[in-house]
């Protein structure tokens, strides 16, 4: 059982909590190689996808992983709803709760959103990434991943490449992998590496070859064009030039790494094709481990619920 | 606490319900075994050697089956981690030879049925437990196979002990009220 009711960063999971989500995601990517890839462990709840902000992968994903579990699922999306007629999160919310459902998955713009509603609302909730914060899902399939490939997490190098500012992705990453032991270098346009963030125990440099030299893997990051309200580099044609991972440059490495990145790809910007296509990388078996280890988070928060009694 | 069964009549127990399985089933061509995660497998494995030295076939199907998923109060009762489902055969037309310690409610069984049709469609299953606790049924569910059948009532528990878990054979009768 997981110390938490909510997931709603890495930050506040201890490494036990780590390890049981990855040994429940085990069996559920058994389940979920079978013929039926069911079960009917959470046939009698009702899970609220609610997304304000825009995403394929992840709800999709959740979507899965919640129908999997025999659960019912409803799914709500900002545009389009009264959201735009200036309704306030906690009213949707409890609205969406009022109908009977149990537990809620939730992606929002504002950093800390998912937070803010724990404070005002009994129903488990699951951050599916909050603004630049954290993206918890997203890190535990990154580390579970690299854990598939490499048998363990401890004393590997992995080096995070690319938008840490505007990451959620990053910081959920840097969190979990450094509990499971690794060790992380970040790399990027000094712009878009935060100040002071060697005060989480990472290391910067901002050379990206010399980065790839270093680690065993590296996770690529989407250049988060909608999040940057100001320039913080030249154009995307000198970002590629400059800090884009293409074949040659691992070609020209000592040992093969392994490449990651959590998608959308903008392919030729942050990756080139002839490195995400290949076979070093290990994007969609991510995008694979994905609905198990959300699967596993959904069916270890959902027996919480019951403190009533 | 009584002691229901000691390890030399375990044994002996052990040896008449396998002897019994290869009466029905004569060489397991077409019969499987399958032990319930996670303190069913004990029983599981000593059954499966000892069919495997009677009928002298080695190429039976052995396999492990985790119901947790399956369970019908997974909302009630604290979340437990899943041991893992290690089936690595088809079940398709197959008999089956369902095993587990000790038959209680019958609850434990009607998940593991739930669970193993998820895998395939075997042509029968059958049931063999080591102790019986008789009259204390919620469900439809009696054994095919039956080591050592006891009248409990709800307060009291049996307890299986094995040697390659707990370090001793015993199976006793726990009076919960007062242990």
């Amino acid at each position: 059982m997981l110390s938490v009711k909510h997931l709603l960063g890495i930050k506040e999971l201890t490494k036990k909590d780590i390890e049981q989500i990855f040994k429940t995601a085990d069996n559920f990517k058994q389940v979920l190689q079978r013929p039926i890839k069911k079960v009917p462990t959470l046939r009698d709840t009702t899970i609220a996808n609610i997304f304000f902000e825009n995403s394929t992968r992840t709800r999709l994903s959740f979507e899965l992983a919640e129908k999997r579990l025999g659960a019912d699922v409803v799914n709500f999306s900002a545009s389009g709803s009264s959201v735009s007629k200036g309704e306030t999160l906690i009213d949707t919310v409890n609205n969406i709760l009022a109908m009977k459902v149990d537990m809620v998955v939730m992606r929002h713009a504002a950093s800390g959103a998912p937070w803010f509603l724990a404070q005002h609302i009994d129903a488990s909730i699951i951050n599916a990434g909050d603004g630049t914060n954290e993206h918890p899902t997203q890190a535990l399939l990154d580390a579970y991943s690299i854990k598939e490939k490499l048998g363990s997490l401890e004393g590997k190098r992995v080096t995070i490449i690319g938008d840490i500012m505007h990451s959620r992705v990053a910081l959920s990453n840097i969190f979990c992998l450094a509990k499971l032991g690794a060790e992380v270098t970040v790399s990027g346009p000094p712009t878009l590496i935060p100040k002071h963030i060697e005060s989480l125990g990472v290391r910067v440099e901002y050379n990206v070859k010399k980065a790839l030299e270093w680690c065993d893997v590296a996770n690529v990051l989407r250049i988060q064009l909608e999040r940057q309200h100001k320039p913080l580099f030249s154009t995307l044609r000198e970002y590629a030039l400059y800090y884009g991972v293409n074949r040659q440059m691992l070609d020209s490495l000592e040992k093969e790494i392994v490449i990651m990145h959590p998608g959308p790809i903008n392919r030729g910007v942050e990756l080139n094709s002839d490195v995400a296509d290949s076979k070093q990388s290990i994007i969609l078996d991510q995008v694979e481990n994905g609905v198990a280890i959300r699967m596993a988070v959904i069916y270890l928060l959902s027996g919480k619920r019951e403190t009533l009694e | 606490m009584k002691t229901l069964l000691k390890s030399d009549q375990l044994n002996i127990t052990l040896q008449r319900l396998a002897h019994q399985l290869v009466e029905n089933h004569l060489s397991f061509k077409d019969t499987v075994i399958i032990g319930i995660q996670p303190r069913g497998i004990f029983l599981s494995d000593r059954i499966y050697k000892m069919v495997k030295k009677i009928t002298g076939n080695n190429k039976i199907g052995y396999g492990r089956l985790d119901i947790t998923f399956y369970r019908d109060d997974v909302q009630s009762r604290d979340i437990q981690v899943p041991t893992d489902t290690d089936i690595p055969f088809s079940i398709e037309g197959k008999s089956v030879v369902l095993i587990d310690d000790v038959l209680h409610t019958g609850r434990t069984i009607r998940s593991a049925l739930d669970a193993l049709i998820d895998y395939g469609r075997p042509k029968n299953v059958e049931l063999l437990v080591l102790i019986d606790r008789r009259f204390s049924r919620e469900l439809p569910v009696q054994p095919d196979y039956a080591g050592h059948s006891v009248d409990t009532i709800l307060t009291q528990k049996v307890k299986v002990y094995w040697k390659e878990k707990d370090g001793k054979d015993e199976v006793v009768l726990i009076d919960k009220i007062g242990n």
